[in-house]
């Protein structure tokens, strides 16, 4: 069986059995194609740290296998690097990102957020980010930065 | 004053929040062996034989290493200046396996699968010993952990193998009887805490090759970049000149890293089969067979007479240091040396306690480092206290805590030079609006909400021991490079330092380049532990750009024709004082490395005979059912004194970080194991660290005091922020339902068991 | 088992993306194939399997719904329950409480229906909820049996299509408490009313949700102590246990506790207040 996969806009296809194996998990097709973005920080689908999106929805991608993205965009931070950074800039005014491993995931999923989520509440936003682990910094510095991010965004689209 | 003070956002920042390829496991070369561990079924055992003859027929499987393969030369994985005070009590791998989880064989093979497939066809002969595991009895237990001969303590710290001992010892001042005699009201409880895992995002990670010269090279994620080099060659028996150790950005330590844990497997493998091999831990791997923190069950008697004056302390520490001494003599220390002295004005003091081997795994090192343990005991102790006086908690601690100038025995007799305390107490019990809270409210609809205090410290640094050394050297143009032996794990050291290094040679942060750490290039710096690199490498900056300002203004007075003493250095220029003749720094610079034979490089190291005190305290709001005993974090204000803050963003969150750890340890980071010694939270699926939902609002403020023997008056912060949530949450839980906890964590079951088995 | 600290076990060999249903069926007849769900359990079982069969290619990731009923294909995810607007408005809002706390909304993307019930694991915050309402499980092979039937059934690897909820003005209400906001319940309690027949399910006592359907007259003008005895004797009828997170006997209290907060909110018109 052969999948075609739309990573970050580049298309890939693999022969499942020849070029993969049929259990590769998401996680680990998206590092070997360069994105090192991805993170493990556990095994039992708890930390948030792999997170990507999948038709623009975001999902674990150690819960996920490649197979299963035949026929989606699955798109990580290596292909979202503008609003990566422009939302990173908010993260790192706050001094919120610490050591960075468990950046990208988190990031990505705010990002997932402010897209299906109009004008969260604050409640909305720590339920909607709940299943991404962080062990620095204690949350309420990604919250500041969270809530500056947003409120930019609602004033430029005024 | 341009960098100091100001919130600078980290250097490193935009590379880690666009996801680049920078830890371990993401540079690593992609022919790495994969390299994994045969792990014990069994908390105590020999093996007799193990059979790996059709494992190593397993496509892709390179080599299987057992016990006759490694070196016997037993070492500690401690992370500490040599010579360690943690006892030489383990080989790579040992025929006696002491905890489950602990190595039997090392497998490396070309792919993930192979090796896992290896590893399940490895059969192992095992003669099961029973095993110590209840560190209540194992001192003097028949059954030793240790019982082999080349087992050696290289510093006197009260080890001894042929009774499970670690460490022991007894201290004091002043007479105890005496003191109690005058008090009027005594608590004298027991407090147990457990073995929380630091549970970093990053788990351990490690790879190694050999170079051009075939010595081994180590990659690997460590707060301990030099020690990596020296427990290396102990372990693997070969000159310290034949390894060098890189630490890449490191993603999260909190002390896990503070030994070497991962470094060794591969290590072997490389040196057995000269290709490059690498291992990262599983999760479960970092949850059973790691380096966390210690268990301690803590007696503290406390005293006061009927004023609620602290006349005496007696406390006793048990700490339970699994398998293996790792970390053990140290860590014990803190939990009276750190506690006690809060109370310095007590007129006598006793501290004593015992560290046991017990056949669980390994303890090791985790942030706040034992003293975390010990406040929740002694603040817990103080709480009960005041509500036996009938006092408020904060009052009774306003009347005894530590001041300013106050001389204090239990912390080995030092001063506080700095110390704002009793402001860190005004602003929290404000912030919180306590007058008003205290003890407790009930809300009319079953719950009840109440807040809890308590206070404490940690140190800057190991006084007289941790060493920390940085050069400095001007680059063309006149950019600095700053190089530096301290890990940055996250934190933000290499920033810090760089705001230091940017006030003292009065440039922008931006002209400076930071480079760590690199075994062969890097100055010594012992490493990022301790709570030592602001305070301890931030001073050898102040130092080191001290002598480059020298070497700078010789040049730009040699250019000028003119004396040093007629010159001075403004960070763009050397200028004469007198005349209007200057040289910019970049023409300095950039002469320097035309026919001249005298380098812009400066170096200096740093230690401290003394480790000045960071102070905090911190209140808990909480809201608890009475119905079901769920407690509801609502709010969590801190005020800490560390002394000048370097970068107040990277230091709120420091704050913020520590306190959420704690609130993990106080309410939801369980330790349990089976009847056979077999931890059950081996997941983060059973090891519940908190979530953004668990945690309630948390607010932190500073009170700064000026410590005159810190860079800029600064003192630590990455410890101190972790001692406080487990007691002052109990404290609001007993001044809401009467119930103290004394165990941790603090489930609502506990709750609801303490109020429901009063009625 | 002890194996380098667990080590990644899962394997398949081939991975099947079925046309039919029956395809499923008869690929799973094989002890050596398994059903992909959602992968968060399958990934963590130590086996070896040969074929994965994936149903993902059957269009069974969507919820219908007519006057009678809503039916959820077997591969609507966690999340799509919980956003799914007619179904929170028509139970009250359970759907979204029964799952929100379920690690996080990305896990709740992958996480499939059909897997959470067809496992009937002890802690299902989703079972609980369903088992109150009148719900079914279409099975590919044993066809529709009712939600409290198929705790008990004899699977025999069948392959579970749909799940069915009727729409029958129940009021309902779910409740949990857990010692973290995102772990599994210590205790799942939910509870629906049709007329004057009470459905009181309990869940993670620790073992599996158990319905007790009561008639009994109570109303929001019911005394504290009449709901009170009615909970005591309807606890009576579950059996609890302990785990690693919490004794038998403080479930015991909670459920109680919980459970009368169920009814309370039930007879205030649904859902509730925590």
């Amino acid at each position: 069986m052969t999948i075609k996969v739309w990573l970050n806009g580049k298309e890939i296809e693999k022969d499942i059995e020849k070029d993969i194996e049929a259990d590769l998990l998401l996680l680990d097709f998206l590092r070997q194609n360069g994105c090192y973005s991805v993170k493990r920080g556990c095994e039992t689908s708890n930390c948030g740290l792999c997170t990507v999106l999948m038709n623009g929805t975001p999902v674990l991608s150690c819960n996920v296998l490649a197979a299963r993205a035949d026929g989606k965009n699955i798109t990580t931070i290596e292909g979202l690097q503008e609003e990566a950074e422009d939302f990173g800039r908010f993260l790192a005014d706050q001094g919120a990102e610490q050591c960075g491993y468990c950046s990208p995931g988190f990031i990505m999923n705010v990002l997932a957020m402010v897209h299906e989520l109009e004008d969260p509440t604050e409640t909305e936003i720590k339920e909607y980010l709940s299943g991404n682990l962080c062990r620095c910094t204690g949350y309420v510095g990604q919250l500041r930065a969270i809530k500056l991010y947003l409120s930019r965004k609602r004033e430029e689209s005024k | 004053m341009k960098a100091v003070n100001a919130p600078i956002r980290k250097k490193d920042a935009m590379a880690l929040v666009t996801g680049k390829p920078v830890y371990t496991n993401d540079i690593a070369p992609k022919d790495c062996l994969i390299v994994k561990v045969l792990r014990s079924p069994f908390a105590h055992a020999l093996i007799r034989e193990i059979h790996t003859k059709s494992a190593l027929k397993v496509p892709g499987v390179t080599c299987i290493l057992t016990y006759k393969d490694a070196p016997n030369s037993r070492f500690t994985t401690a992370g500490q200046t040599f010579p360690e005070p943690s006892p030489y009590d383990r080989y790579i791998l040992d025929q006696r396996v002491r905890f489950i989880g602990d190595a039997v064989a090392i497998v490396a093979g070309e792919s993930e699968k192979a090796v896992n497939r290896a590893l399940k066809m490895i059969k192992v002969d095992y003669q099961e010993l029973e095993p110590v595991l209840d560190f209540r009895t194992a001192k003097d237990n028949h059954i030793l952990v240790h019982p082999e001969e080349d087992w050696k303590a290289l510093c006197e710290v009260g080890a001894d193998n042929k009774r499970n001992l670690v460490s022991s010892e007894v201290d004091g001042h002043g007479d105890l009887e005496a003191a109690f005699a005058k008090c009027d009201y005594i608590v004298e409880e027991t407090y147990h805490t457990k073995a929380n895992q630091q549970a970093m995002m990053e788990p351990f990670s490690t790879f190694t090759y050999q170079d051009v010269y075939g010595r081994l090279n180590v990659i690997s994620s460590t707060q301990i970049t030099f020690h990596v080099r020296r427990i290396l060659a102990n372990a693997l028996n070969i000159p310290k000149s034949k390894i060098r150790v890189i630490k890449p950005r490191i993603g999260g330590g909190f002390g896990a890293k503070q030994s070497v844990v991962s470094e060794i497997y591969p290590a072997l493998v490389t040196m057995k089969t000269g290709k490059p091999a690498k291992i990262v831990y599983t999760r479960e791997e970092c949850q059973i067979a790691a380096s966390p923190r210690h268990e301690m069950e803590i007696k503290v008697k406390v005293g006061a007479d009927k004023n609620g004056i602290i006349k005496a302390i007696d406390m006793y520490t048990l700490s339970n240091s699994g398998a293996y001494s790792e970390h053990g003599p140290t860590t014990v220390g803190l939990s009276g040396h750190k506690s006690i002295p809060l109370y310095a004005k007590a007129e006598a003091h006793r501290f004593s306690f015992d560290v046991v081997y017990t056949n669980l795994q390994s303890a090791g090192a985790y942030r706040g480092y034992g003293a975390t343990q010990g406040f929740f005991a002694m603040e817990s102790a103080v709480n009960e206290l005041a509500a036996k006086i009938g006092m408020d908690p904060t009052v009774i601690r306003e009347i005894n805590m530590v001041k300013e100038g106050d001389v204090m025995p239990a912390y080995y007799g030092e001063t506080a030079t700095s110390c704002a305390l009793d402001r860190c107490m005004a602003k929290a019990k404000d912030m919180i609006k306590w007058n008003e809270k205290y003890p407790c409210k009930d809300m009319g609809n079953g719950k009840i909400r109440s807040v809890g205090v308590a206070m404490c410290m940690q140190g800057s640094g190991i006084s007289v021991i941790d060493t920390g050394a940085v050069n400095v050297k001007v680059n063309d143009d006149g950019f600095y490079s700053l190089m530096i032996g301290a890990s940055d794990m996250g934190t933000g050291c290499d920033t810090i330092l760089a705001q230091i290094m940017a006030d003292s040679m009065d440039c922008h942060i931006d002209n400076i380049v930071v480079y760590g750490v690199d075994t062969d290039t890097s100055p010594y710096d012992k490493g990022s532990y301790a709570s030592s690199t602001t305070y301890i490498t931030g001073m050898a900056v102040v130092k080191a750009c001290e002598r480059l300002r020298v070497k700078i203004m010789e040049e730009g007075a040699k250019a000028l024709e003119c004396s040093i003493d007629d010159v001075d250095f403004d960070g763009d220029k050397v200028y004469m004082i007198k005349e209007e003749k200057s040289i910019s720094l970049k023409d300095i610079a950039n002469n320097s490395m035309v026919g001249t034979d005298n380098t812009l490089f400066a170096t200096a190291s740093h230690f401290s005979p003394v480790s000045p005190p960071p102070f905090m305290v911190g209140i808990a709001e909480v809201e608890i059912d009475k119905e079901t005993g769920f407690l509801q974090l609502i709010d969590y204000a801190a005020v800490v004194d560390c002394g000048t803050v370097i970068n107040p963003n990277l230091a709120r969150v420091q704050a913020e970080g520590g306190i959420v750890q704690g609130i993990g340890m106080a309410l939801t980071e369980e330790v349990t194991y089976s009847d056979k010694g077999r931890v059950y939270e081996n997941s983060f699926m059973q090891y519940k660290i908190p979530s953004r939902m668990d945690i309630g609002d948390i607010r932190v403020e500073f009170e700064s005091s000026y410590e005159p023997s810190g860079p800029f008056g600064a003192k630590s912060i990455g410890e101190v922020v972790i001692n406080t949530p487990s007691p002052a949450i109990a404290n609001a839980i007993a001044n809401a339902t009467g119930v103290q906890i004394r165990e941790l964590p603090m489930t609502a079951e506990k709750i609801f068991k303490g109020i429901h088995g009063k009625e | 088992m002890i194996n380098g600290g667990n080590n990644k076990l899962f394997t398949i060999k081939k991975f099947v993306k079925v046309e039919s249903v029956e395809e499923a069926y008869e690929l799973n007849r094989k002890k050596s194939n398994v059903v992909i769900g959602g992968m968060a359990w399958l990934k963590m079982s130590p086996h070896n399997y040969q074929t994965g069969i994936d149903l993902s290619g059957l269009g069974l990731d969507t919820i219908e719904e007519d006057e009678e009923e809503y039916r959820i294909g077997c591969m609507c995810t966690l999340r799509q329950l919980e956003t799914h607007d007619s179904m929170n408005r028509y139970f009250d809002g359970v759907m979204k409480e029964c799952v929100r706390n379920i690690v996080g909304v990305q896990f709740r993307n992958c996480a499939t229906i059909g897997g959470s019930i067809y496992r009937r694991f002890g802690f299902s915050d989703i079972l609980t909820c369903f088992l109150s309402l009148d719900s079914y499980v279409e099975l590919h092979h044993h066809g529709i049996v009712s939600m409290k039937d198929y705790l008990n059934l004899n699977l025999d690897r069948d392959i579970l299509v749909r799940i069915i909820i009727k729409k029958d003005c129940r009021k309902t209400s779910y409740m949990t408490q857990r010692n973290s906001a995102t772990d599994f319940p210590i205790i799942a309690c939910a509870v629906s009313l049709k007329e004057d027949q009470w459905f009181i399910s309990v869940g993670a006592r620790p073992t599996r949700a158990a319905l007790v359907t009561v008639e009994n007259k109570l109303s929001s003008q019911s005394s504290k102590e009449e709901v009170s005895k009615f909970v005591d004797k309807v606890i009576e009828e579950f059996n609890f246990g302990s785990n690693m997170r919490a004794s038998e006997e403080y479930r015991r209290q909670l459920a109680k506790v919980y459970v009368q907060r169920c009814i309370l909110g039930v007879l205030k018109g649904g859902q509730h207040d925590n």
